[in-house]
């Protein structure tokens, strides 16, 4: 028989609901480097896009994932050094300038609409010590212990934020057909779950991924100069 | 619905961790592309800039063009303009997500020290922009009669519901065959008790009658 308990205190919903891309967090402005692989013909039609998003999931979307996955363990520490630690490691994981500050700032932007929907000291924490934003994946961890998930269930947070953002962006920027962007979304479930897996495995044995993509990274930096852009990132 | 329907003292302060009473009046401003809404925000600037400290957040849709010609223009010195990028989609920016945009007002007065006034102007949208009471304690929607005589007719939440409903390039008028005395009588069908301003921005001192508005505004902000 198939467990068809509902995990307790309305977890599964809390899930839904920052997973949600109306989540009020910043994110609809960021394409996760999708504007610069379009212009740069790297992104085309939906087969370009799958294989974008498979190599941001198993690169940025890993250690992402870890991260988050570690975090949301951190935050339990009343002491703030272990997140302190974290943040650090995830600037040690962006190489990009331009990345960092994007982390940065959707770090601060989550950390606002958390402290309104979860309120907790944890959140309170971090914004007193980081004023201008921690790392996204630092306080997207945080605040699933706020909100009472697990560490699992923020790596998958992080893991899907990792595909879903860049592909809702290249609906907008190549009026590519909204169906077959969600299958592509569709089949690449099972390598999240697996990634987000892997990712919690990590961060548990305290061996952080520094999985990266050096062109992400690259286009990250050209696309931070341009004039006209449609995304912040 | 109209701002003063609720509390002054509620939701424009609630996520943004800054006590009501030490931060600036915020005021929006939306309309669709090309209504003159930049050229309000210059004209409001360059009237109000002596007797008031003021700051300006744009957000355009895909440049920065808005900010500069703020900076090109220089109705206020560059550190008081700040431009919000808005991911194609300029409402969401300013109602449904307004992070970005609380972002930059708080970083505005955080390094500006005390402000009295923000004006955040959007992105050129359509006639259902509008902002969140999150974001801004007023709101002001700029349409022009070169859009059309029909558009107060036509309503949506800016029409209907904005605190100031401004009328735009009113010297036109006459070369488009608009009937400003029918733009009137449906912008008082549509708007009730709530006030429409008509302006000719391209005459001197064509921004009087918002500029005007905006200090009664900022009057009874500092009285609450």
């Amino acid at each position: 028989m198939p467990d068809r308990t509902p995990a307790p205190g309305g977890a599964t919903a809390v899930l839904l609901l920052l997973a949600d891309g109306r989540f009020p967090a910043g994110g609809h402005a960021h394409s996760g480097g999708a504007e610069a692989a379009v212009r740069a013909g790297r992104i085309r039609d939906q087969d370009d896009l799958a294989a974008f998003l498979t190599g941001r999931l198993h690169t940025t979307g890993l250690t992402a994932a870890a991260l988050a996955a570690a975090a949301t363990a951190a935050a339990t520490d009343p002491d703030p050094d272990r997140l302190d630690d974290l943040d650090r490691a995830a600037d040690a994981r962006t190489p990009s300038p331009a990345l960092r500050a994007t982390s940065r700032r959707l770090g601060r932007q989550l950390l606002r609409a958390a402290r309104a929907a979860w309120p907790h000291p944890a959140l309170d924490r971090l914004a007193d010590r980081h004023p201008r934003g921690a790392h996204h994946p630092v306080v997207l961890g945080t605040t699933a212990h706020a909100a009472g998930l697990t560490p699992a269930q923020a790596a998958s947070l992080a893991a899907y934020e990792s595909v879903n953002g860049p592909a809702t962006a290249c609906v907008r920027l190549l009026g590519l057909d909204p169906y077959r962007v969600a299958a592509v979304l569709a089949r690449l479930a099972p390598e999240l779950d697996a990634v987000t897996a892997e990712a919690v495995r990590a961060a548990e044995q305290g061996d952080l991924p520094a999985a990266s993509a050096p062109l992400l990274d690259i286009l990250a930096e050209q696309h931070s100069t341009w004039k006209v852009r449609l995304f912040a990132s | 619905m109209h701002r003063d329907h609720i509390g002054l003292d509620q939701a424009p302060a609630r996520h943004t961790y800054t006590p009501p009473s030490a931060r600036a009046l915020r005021i929006g401003l939306g309309g669709p592309v090309g209504s003159g809404k930049t050229a309000t925000v210059a004209a409001l600037c360059r009237a109000l800039r002596t007797e008031l400290s003021l700051a300006v957040v744009t957000n355009d849709i895909y440049t920065t063009e808005d900010a500069e010609f703020l900076l090109r223009n220089a109705v206020l010195p560059p550190e008081r303009i700040t431009a919000v990028e808005t991911g194609c989609c300029p409402h969401t920016a300013i109602r449904d997500d307004i992070s970005a945009n609380l972002e930059a007002v708080e970083d505005l007065e955080a390094s500006l020290g005390p402000l009295d006034l923000i004006l955040v102007e959007s992105g050129g949208d359509n006639l259902t922009a509008t902002f969140s009471r999150g974001l801004v304690d007023h709101q002001i929607f700029v349409i022009d009669v070169s859009g059309g005589d029909k558009i107060p007719r036509k309503g949506g939440p800016g029409v209907s519901a904005s605190d100031l409903l401004v009328v735009n390039k009113t010297d036109l008028a006459p070369l488009v065959g608009a009937d400003l005395t029918v733009m009137a009588r449906d912008a008082r069908h549509q708007r009730g008790d709530l006030p429409t301003v008509f302006t000719s921005l391209a005459a001197p001192g064509g921004v009087a009658p918002v500029a005007d508005w905006v200090r009664a505004r900022l009057d009874a902000w500092r009285r609450r």
